[in-house]
Formats: structure tokens, C-alpha cells, sequence
């Protein structure tokens, strides 16, 4: 049974890449890439087993403990993860539980990312190389690990898939966000200090303390036992080996309530309170095609659960630029949010068509003009976008006192969200992106996915710092020569310009959209 | 954008429908001429010549893949056509999509819909977005939530539908604009005999008043009970097309169809699946 999950994966993988040779080339990447990392990682491990055993120790467990955390966190953060041996997939199957976990651990394991952390483990037992016992004890410590980042990315997964089929999805969204917030300033700090200004002994507390948790107790054992304290570093082979027991018994509960969840099991809330007359934001917006646009587009930022997953995003860049601040003691970064939350925010429509699935096919049987598609879909978002953004620029400067700066930092702010609703419309008519299917679990993702959607989404990125490029000008200027009067042009160009490519994007995407909508759709229907 | 008036335009001599004595409108309601449809080596639609009249019910039958999905999503300018042309009442769908997609209501088979809205909210939204004002959507989507027995529903996201209520929402929004042509790909599929019921007399009567009905069905009886025309397809072609009377040619449906498609087995099934 394992074997034959097994050989289903890689039957999956085969076609999903004969069917598109990009992805292909995305996997080819991936593999190079992996085989970068995996080389100079091995080498790195194998000198260090010239070094004194604190700083082994220091660095196996930082670097371990990042792993780890990689595996857990990038499923639910970015694509990436390849999901074609989706457990509610094989519901229907008589497949024993136990089995069937195996399974998936084994085809998670056999992945391009599973066979590298476990080479990657294994080099530890390099470091180890001089004293065959230790080296043992790191080939043990080395499968437990690699062991524990397949359980855990599972187990993290399928628990995002419990939540999810209940609809509970909000406040997974949240806990995410908190995580994200609490665990970035920390992992930031960790690979900062580590390049530059803090001290060796700030890194080895960090690391004595990771080598207490979860993350980081598996990576310490080989080096305790090396430094002869054999009571500490059974007990953290304790905390790793019952660190892999609880993910696997979570993930375990998770997959068989899986297993017994019909898609759509959501409590159907029939009955009282869902008679007629409440339309929501359909009451609010004008009675318009674009105004009917804009009411749906807002109805799902709030209930769609994709959607939420795009905000979450927003909360990387102040979560980084407060941590470099606090780092670097300095209030600048703070002044950074702002634009960065601007572009952030205009791109996050920039595949509004892809998330719309073959429900477009609404749009495209009323015969709704392009124009007005684009026009709904760029107030929707506008209604929460241009608040935060205005916040987002004048909240720092009040708080760093820097008001000289806002004039600039608002004309750029205004500038790229205005350039990019324009360029978002004519590229979410144009390019069709592989994103999670409505109603699918958020965090899903195709192989490959994940590379043809980078190079449009850097292109994209790319065009717009051309579009913006006037406006850096100017507030480069305002900062050489100091004078105000380059940063009030700053904020009249952005204002100008941004209003100008808007009306462009949004006219050349609608008209794009009128000519081209139909073979835009039949490539969303070969998506699904 | 208001519906245009397509009184004035003068039929076109290649096209148009063969009872020329007959009053306005000459055109028939769906004209598609050599319409022609390949996905890489498979050919979907193969050269099809159909006139629905204005008036009609009229249905589209055919075996699995036989490209009745396909020629009805090329009819609504869903997708785009190798070859051919298609007309609604006149106007060609893929030279003036806006106007001609005005004319026509859709309910797509396979198609997801905007799910996380209410019923009554997409519903609306399917209105609006046909450029209609506010007032008129809601009294129409009332009446279509009541005509359709989704009333105690209409609260409720689309998502948690049953596959019925889905079908039936889903035929409201091809509704509410008050087309002039219905295509209705599929609407019986998984809906109850009641509401199938309904939804015939709705049809039925929007027949009589002068609408057009294109349906594709796999149902025999029920096209039979339902239409008087029908059009037999496979492999992408026409096999016979007319009054239900002329192709069944006083054989039930059912059989003339088999007749055509041909591809009946008789046989038990294989030997393992005889359980005793």
C-alpha cells in the first residue's frame, strides 16, 4: 500500500509535468537550486568538525532550528508544497489510517525538498566524522530530524485543513498573523546578527535556548554528548524524540478527522436568519455593474479565506521594518511601511481574475463592459487600501518626527498604489495565475506553481519601479539637497502620475478584457 | 447600456431562416454556420450548422463528449471559435459580444459560480452586472427566489447549497436579465422532480410569450415531453435536426437516438461483477 501511494505521487508529478513544461523547468530549477544548498551545506558541516564544540553546537542548532521552522511556517506562508497526494482525495479508499500516514510520510520524505533535508541531516554525521560514536549518535539525531520537518510541515497542513473545512478560518488567519509577528522579529535577528554586529555569545544564548524547544533539541544531542553531558543531552534527544511522536499523533488525528469530512461539511446554516432581504454590501454599493463588481470583490476580501491569506501578507513588511528599527535603532524603517504596504496592497489584484476561477464566467456571459470589471474591482479594494496606506505613511513620521519626509513619502506611497491598480488591471486580464481554486484549502498550491508566478510577479514588480521611477527621483533628491521643494513635487508627480497610469491600466486592462476575455476564460477552465 | 432595437436590421440572404413568409422576426433566435471547434488533435466541433427559430424549445442532445457543451459555450461567447459564425437574433456573437451577450441568458454547465455570496446576493449581482437598475433586480430576484422555491435559502452562502439548489440559483441568475434566448446547459441534472417540475412550467411559459429555450439534456423523456425541436449530436456533428416529430420519425426519442449514436452493447457486464 505504501508503495503504491508512493508510485500515485510520482505518477501525479510525471504528468502534471508532461502537461506543462514550465513546470518542468521549475522543478529542474528547484533540484539546481537544492543541490546549491545542499553542496556548500555539507562542506560548511564538514570543516566544522575542526571547530570547538560551542560553536558547533551553536551553529547545528541555529541553523537546524531554522530548518525546522522552514518546513513548518513556508506551507502556510508561501507556496510551494506539493499537496497532489491530497489526503481528502483518497477518502474514498479503504486504506488502513496507519498505512496510509506512512504513505504520505514517505512520499513527503521522497520530495526534492524531503531528500535534501535529509542529506542535509545526514552531513552532521561529518562534522562527527573523528569519533565514530558521536557520529553515530548524529546519524540517529539526523533522521529524527529530518523525520520531524516532513511530520511537522504535514501536521501543520493538515491542522490548517481541519480549520479550514469548519469555517474557522479567521481566526486561523489571526494566529497565523501573531505567529508570524512574534517568531519574524527573532529569526530576523538570528540571521542578521549572525552576518554582522552582535556578539558570538548573543548567538550562543540564542542557540542554548533553541536547543530547549522543539526546534532546536534534536540538532544539540551529538554536541552535549561531545562535551560530555550525557544527562542534558539525553533529555533533549527526549524533547526531540517526543516532539516527532506528538506531531505524528496530531497529524494523525487530523488525517482521520480528515478522512471522515465530506467536503463542504460545514454546518449549513439554513433556517432563521437566512431568509432574503439582507444583501449586504449589494445595498451599499451604487447599483451599477462596476458598483456590483466592487460590492462582490469587497464581500469576498472579507469571506474568502484566499483572500485572507493575501492580507496576512501585509503584515510581513511593518513586522520586518519595526524588528530592523528596533535592530539598528533607528526610526527610518519605520518610514519605509508606508510604500511598502502601497505596493504590497496594488498588486494584491493582481491575479483578481485567477481567484475568480470559472465563476468569470459570470462577468463574461453579462456582457459586462472590461472597463467597469476593472473599475469594481479597483474601488474594492481601494476602500480598505488607500486608508491603511494613508495611515501607514502618516503614523511613522509622527511617530520618527521626520515631517519633512512626508510630503515624498506620500507622493511615492500614493504613486505605486495608483501605478500598480493600473498595471494590476491590465495584467490580472492578461496572465492567469495558479492559484489556490475557490473553496480549495488556501495554502494549496501546484508544483511549479510557484515559479512561473514568480518571474510575473518579479516582472511585474519590475515595471512598476519604472512606473514609480519619478517619484524615487524626486525623493532622492529631497534627501541629497535637503530642500522641501523636491519632496511637495514628489507628492504632486506621484499624485499626477498615479492617476494617469490608473486610467490608462484600467482603460487598456478593460479593453483587454472586451477582445480577449474569452480566451482568458478557457484558460482559467484549464486550470481547474 | 440599454438593449439596442434590432428591428431595422435587414436580414442577410445567406443566413437567414427558410419561412421568409413568416412576420417578424425573420431571424432566428441562435444561427450558427460551420462553427468548427479542436482542442489540439481531438476535434470538439466538427462544421455544425444549426438554426434554433424564435419561439422554440428546443433541445440538444448527445452522447458524452459529443460537443454539445462546447457549441453552446461558443453560442454564448464563453469560448472562442476556430471557424463559424453564430449569430443571436441577428447579431454576431463574436463581432459584437457586448450587445449580443445581452440577448442571452447562460447557465453553464461546469462552471463554478461566485459561491461566497448569498443566494439572493448573487442572484443580484448577476443582474446588476447586466447593467440593469437596482429596483427592478430586486422585484425580479424575489420573484425568481419564490418561482424557484430557494425563498427560505436566500440567506444562505451558495456554497452550502445541495447540488440542486445550485442548479436552481444558478438558472436564476440566467433569468433575472429577462433574456430573449435561454441556453441552458444541463438545468435537470440533480434537481428534484418538483422542482424540475417548476422550473418546466416557468420554461413552458416563458416559451409561449416568445422567448427561445436552447436545452442540453441527456434526459430522452424529458426532452421529448418538453421540446418541439431537437437537434441530435456526435463527434461533433449534427445528426438530425427539427421538430421533434420529424427526427424521432415515430420512434421514441430514445430509441431513434440510439439509433443514430449507435455504440449499444448488449451484454451483461463482465463476469466478475455477477455477485451470485
Amino acid at each position: 500500500m505504501v508503495a503504491h501511494l508512493l508510485k500515485l505521487r510520482l505518477l501525479v508529478l510525471k504528468n502534471t509535468l508532461l502537461r506543462s513544461p514550465w513546470q518542468l523547468v521549475a522543478v529542474i530549477f528547484g533540484g539546481v537550486y537544492g543541490l546549491g544548498l545542499l553542496a556548500s551545506g555539507g562542506a560548511g558541516l564538514f570543516f566544522l568538525s575542526r571547530a570547538p564544540v560551542d560553536l558547533i553546537r551553536t551553529v547545528t542548532v541555529l541553523g537546524g532550528s531554522i530548518l525546522v521552522l522552514g518546513w513548518i511556517l513556508i506551507p502556510l506562508l508561501a507556496s510551494g508544497i506539493d499537496v497532489t497526494l491530497a489526503p481528502d482525495k483518497l477518502r474514498t479508499f479503504p486504506i488502513p489510517l496507519n498505512q496510509l500516514l506512512l504513505g504520505l510520510f514517505v512520499s513527503g520524505v521522497l520530495g526534492v525538498p524531503g531528500i535534501m533535508t535529509l542529506l542535509l541531516s545526514l552531513a552532521t554525521i561529518g562534522t562527527w566524522w573523528q569519533y565514530p560514536l558521536l557520529a553515530l549518535a548524529a546519524m540517529a539525531c539526523a533522521v529524527v530530524a529530518a523525520a520531524t520537518c516532513v511530520v511537522g510541515s504535514r501536521m501543520v497542513v493538515s491542522l490548517a485543513t481541519v480549520f479550514f473545512s469548519g469555517r474557522r478560518f479567521r481566526e486561523v488567519i489571526g494566529l497565523v498573523a501573531l505567529v508570524l509577528l512574534l517568531l519574524s522579529g527573532p529569526i530576523i535577528g538570528t540571521l542578521t546578527t549572525g552576518f554582522g554586529t552582535a556578539s558570538f555569545s548573543t548567538l550562543a544564548s540564542y542557540a542554548e535556548v533553541l536547543s530547549w524547544t522543539p526546534l532546536g533539541a534534536v540538532w544539540a544531542v551529538p554536541a552535549e554528548l561531545a562535551a560530555g553531558n550525557g544527562i542534558t543531552a539525553g533529555a533533549k534527544f527526549l524533547i526531540a524524540v517526543a516532539t516527532l511522536v506528538a506531531a505524528t499523533l496530531l497529524w494523525r488525528h487530523n488525517l482521520a478527522a480528515v478522512l471522515v469530512t465530506p467536503p463542504h461539511s460545514t454546518n449549513r446554516h439554513t433556517g432563521a436568519g437566512a431568509r432574503a432581504g439582507k444583501l449586504g454590501l449589494f445595498a451599499r454599493m451604487p447599483g451599477t455593474p462596476a458598483g456590483a463588481v466592487a460590492a462582490r470583490c469587497l464581500t469576498y476580501w472579507m469571506r474568502d479565506p484566499r483572500y485572507g491569506r493575501q492580507l496576512t501578507s501585509l503584515l510581513i513588511a511593518p513586522a520586518l521594518m519595526v524588528f530592523y528599527s528596533i535592530l539598528f535603532d533607528s526610526t527610518n524603517f519605520l518610514i519605509a511601511i508606508g510604500p511598502f504596504l502601497a505596493l504590497t496592497l496594488s498588486l494584491a489584484i493582481f491575479s483578481d481574475v485567477s481567484y475568480d476561477s470559472t465563476a468569470f464566467a459570470a462577468h463574461l456571459a453579462s456582457g459586462i463592459r472590461g472597463i467597469d470589471d476593472r473599475r469594481g474591482r479597483i474601488v474594492a479594494i481601494s476602500v480598505f487600501a488607500v486608508p491603511i496606506t494613508l495611515l501607514s505613511v502618516i503614523v511613522p513620521i509622527a511617530f520618527a518626527g521626520t515631517w519633512a519626509l512626508l510630503p515624498a513619502i506620500l507622493g511615492l506611497s500614493i504613486g505605486l498604489l495608483l501605478s500598480g491598480f493600473g498595471l494590476s488591471s491590465v495584467t490580472s486580464a492578461t496572465i492567469v495565475m495558479p492559484v489556490p481554486a475557490p473553496g480549495e484549502n488556501p495554502f494549496a498550491s501546484r508544483p511549479g506553481g510557484g515559479f512561473s508566478a514568480m518571474v510575473s510577479t518579479f516582472a511585474t514588480w519590475g515595471i512598476l519601479s519604472l512606473l514609480v521611477l519619478p517619484e524615487i527621483a524626486l525623493l532622492v533628491t529631497q534627501l541629497i539637497t535637503g530642500q522641501l521643494f523636491w519632496g511637495w513635487l514628489a507628492l504632486l508627480v506621484g499624485i499626477a502620475l498615479g492617476i494617469v497610469f490608473l486610467r490608462l491600466g484600467v482603460r487598456r486592462g478593460g479593453v483587454r478584457l472586451d477582445v480577449r476575455g474569452a480566451d482568458l476564460f478557457e484558460s482559467l477552465q484549464r486550470q481547474r | 447600456m440599454s438593449i439596442p432595437d434590432f428591428t431595422g436590421i435587414e436580414p442577410e440572404s445567406s443566413w437567414t431562416g427558410l419561412k421568409s413568409d413568416e412576420a417578424w422576426p425573420r431571424q432566428p433566435a441562435l444561427s450558427i454556420r460551420g462553427l468548427s471547434k479542436r482542442f489540439g488533435d481531438l476535434v470538439a466541433v466538427d462544421s455544425i450548422d444549426l438554426d434554433v427559430p424564435v419561439g422554440s424549445f428546443y433541445g440538444l442532445v448527445g452522447p458524452n463528449g459529443a460537443g454539445k457543451t462546447t457549441t453552446l459555450s461558443m453560442s454564448t461567447g464563453l469560448m472562442r471559435p476556430d471557424s463559424g459564425t453564430i449569430r443571436i437574433q441577428g447579431v454576431d456573437v463574436w463581432e459584437h459580444p457586448l450587445e449580443a451577450k445581452r440577448l442571452v441568458g447562460v447557465l453553464a454547465d461546469g462552471v463554478r459560480l461566485f459561491d461566497r455570496l448569498t443566494g439572493e446576493q448573487l442572484v443580484t449581482y448577476s443582474g446588476l452586472l447586466s447593467g440593469m437598475d437596482r429596483p427592478t433586480v430586486a422585484v425580479r430576484v424575489a420573484d425568481l427566489l419564490r418561482l424557484l422555491d430557494l425563498e427560505v435559502a436566500a440567506g444562505t452562502l451558495v456554497v452550502d447549497y445541495s447540488a440542486g439548489m445550485t442548479k436552481k440559483i444558478a438558472l436564476a441568475c440566467a433569468l433575472v436579465h429577462a433574456p430573449r434566448l435561454l441556453v441552458l446547459d444541463e438545468p435537470f441534472e440533480s434537481v428534484d422532480p418538483v422542482s424540475a417540475a417548476n422550473i418546466r412550467d416557468i420554461l413552458a411559459g416563458y416559451v409561449k410569450s416568445g422567448g427561445t429555450v436552447i436545452v442540453s439534456s441527456h434526459a430522452m423523456d424529458l426532452v421529448q415531453r418538453m421540446c418541439d425541436h431537437v437537434a441530435v449530436i456526435a463527434a461533433g456533428r449534427v445528426l438530425a435536426a427539427g421538430t421533434i416529430d420529424e427526427v424521432r420519425a415515430g420512434a421514441s426519442l430514445e430509441d431513434r437516438f440510439v439509433e443514430l449514436v449507435g455504440g449499444r452493447h448488449h451484454s451483461e457486464g463482465p463476469e466478475w461483477l455477477r455477485i451470485s
